[in-house]
């Protein structure tokens, strides 16, 4: 297998790249190229499958994505695994794509000790689901569950690394003084969490 | 000096934000008081605000800027007036006067900056215009352009939006300059076409407006950079459709041959991304499709005008501008906005 680097590359260099790496395997191989955006994604797949390779993508944080490319005799296994990976990035096809929205640090009403207790065990089962959701969005309160001490961070470390985006409102950081305090994933903005909510097909509110 | 490698990154139209981003952002500003002199804002996706002084006059505003495209920066300077000055004829103006936009770095030779706008002032001057004035930013990275002011009779305003159906679509320059451009960045795309494309980007569309105003133009528009499909989508404006000719549209071979390899733009995949939900593909070579996504820096006039006037334009056009040719035509609304086929 190559690896090819293109982080910081600017279109058409990751696709430059990774036909150079390509051309270097001489026949059958595998190559794997890393980009830090998903349009770099999109256009390594659109030249993959154009030239009838196959392909599969992930995303390993907002900065990285990994585009694997095969070439050649395991091309049609890698075809088949690919409908099977729950990472599988790009075309999400026939999958119902799950949002989830935590607004406070705790899961109901009645008991506020409980209801931490509950949002720490309902974020642990969600990342043991066997269809992970593509978004966890946090805001107001919930940003108290992706920054600091949370107990709850090493269950969203994992699900991140297995390409669920964790988002958190870049507003409610700032106003609860949590900014510099962001443990896991990204910070995002009204427009993003409008726009993620809309797009899914279902969404989870605990 | 014009082998300046930091120079040219990812310029020209290709740098333009997402016109879904974009129109995200737009709806959600507040909105004062409406003022009805003021014809073309942001209400519509023009190409220039147009407003309305006197029964006779209007003035047409415009501004454009971008990081380079070219690594020679008087050439720079040419193509990013012309793409600037092009929003101006786009409206059915008359260009008057221009601002200089400058970003430059305080470290870099001020000799490329005076090339930068020596070739900006050319442009302008070719365009029938004065230069009065400009503002400039120390900045990490080199972007230029021009604020324009032009004027145009309020009956004769040339809107985006103004299709109507049985309209021939007339597009005045040959497409791909943004996939030659980004060929060119890797070092893969030819002397002749690079030529090719810096001639069409430094060609005003000046005479192909002269032309076309002795003409009932209906809907006009430039090519840029949201690529033919982003541009044509907004000219339908939900209104009507249209089919498109392939083979019709006129395009540069060269940037055919470096779709084939893939050499394409981040810009030219967010417009697919943004437009292709609107548009059907029949039997159209994957080359010619992204070939029709492709951002254009300072690209043609794309406008329509009924089927009857057409031949006699085009005969007029042609002798003004050779690539000039008619691609296809309007349609009443159907299912699917934008329809291309692979032949006439």
């Amino acid at each position: 297998m190559i690896k090819v680097n293109a982080i910081g590359d600017t279109c058409p260099i990751p696709v430059v790249k990774t036909k150079k790496a390509i051309k270097e395997l001489n026949g059958a191989g595998v190559v794997e190229t890393s980009v830090d955006n998903e349009i770099a994604v999109q256009n390594l797949t659109k030249m993959a499958n154009k030239s009838g390779y196959a392909v599969k993508s992930e995303k390993i944080s907002n900065t990285e994505y990994k585009v694997t490319i095969t070439i050649g005799e395991d091309q049609v296994e890698t075809a088949q695994n690919e409908t099977e990976e729950a990472e599988c990035y790009v075309p999400s096809n026939g999958k119902k794509k799950v949002v989830v929205a935590i607004d406070k640090d705790y899961m109901g009403e009645g008991g506020e000790e409980l209801g931490k207790n509950l949002l720490k065990a309902f974020i642990y089962a969600v990342g043991q689901q066997d269809e992970l959701p593509s978004t966890i969005l946090f805001y107001n309160g919930g940003v108290q569950v992706t920054t600091k001490e949370s107990p709850m961070l090493d269950d969203l470390k994992s699900m991140e690394a297995q390409g669920v985006e964790i988002l958190s409102c870049g507003t409610c950081l700032n106003f609860f003084g949590l900014t510099e305090e962001l443990k896991v994933g990204a910070v995002t903005n009204m427009y993003d969490i409008v726009e993620r909510m809309e797009g899914a097909d279902v969404l989870v509110k605990p | 000096m014009a082998e300046e490698k930091l120079f040219c990154s990812t310029g020209g139209c290709t740098a333009k934000l997402g016109a879904g981003i974009l129109s995200r952002v737009l709806e959600r500003l507040p909105k004062g008081e409406k003022d009805p002199n003021l014809l073309i804002g942001f209400d519509s996706k023009d190409d220039a605000a147009v407003y309305q002084l006197s029964d006779d006059i209007a003035v047409v505003q415009t501004l454009d800027f971008f990081p380079p495209m070219v690594e020679d920066p008087y050439t720079f300077g040419k193509i990013a007036a012309t793409n600037a000055l092009s929003d101006i004829y786009a409206m059915g103006g008359e260009v008057k006067t221009a601002l200089n936009i400058v970003c430059f770095p305080e470290s870099m030779d001020l000799n490329i900056l005076g090339e930068i706008m020596r070739g900006g002032s050319e442009k302008v001057i070719e365009a029938g215009g004065t230069l009065a004035g400009g503002h400039s930013i120390a900045d990490a990275g080199v972007k230029y352009g021009l604020s324009v002011t032009g004027v145009v009779h309020p009956s004769k305003i040339l809107a985006n939006n103004a299709v109507q159906e049985g309209d021939v679509l007339i597009l005045t320059k040959p497409l791909g300059v943004g996939i030659i451009c980004c060929a060119n960045r890797v070092g893969e795309a030819s002397e002749l076409a690079m030529s090719k494309a810096m001639e069409s980007m430094t060609t005003l569309n000046k005479y192909a407006a002269e032309c076309i105003r002795n003409y009932p133009v209906h809907g006009c528009t430039d090519v840029t950079g949201f690529g033919f499909l982003g541009h044509l989508h907004e000219m339908l404006d939900g209104n009507v459709s249209c089919n498109i000719y392939a083979d019709q549209v006129p395009v540069f071979e060269e940037a055919l041959g470096y779709a084939d390899d893939f050499l394409l733009t981040a810009a030219g995949q967010r417009n697919r991304n943004f437009a292709e939900g609107r548009v059907k593909f029949e039997n159209v070579e994957f080359a010619m499709e992204e070939v029709l996504f492709d951002p254009q820096t300072s690209g043609g006039l794309l406008f329509s005008v009924a089927k009857e006037e057409a031949d006699a334009l085009m005969e007029d056009l042609k002798k003004v501008v050779p690539a000039a040719a008619i691609v296809g035509e309007i349609t009443k609304k159907t299912e699917t906005e934008i329809t291309i086929k692979a032949h006439k």
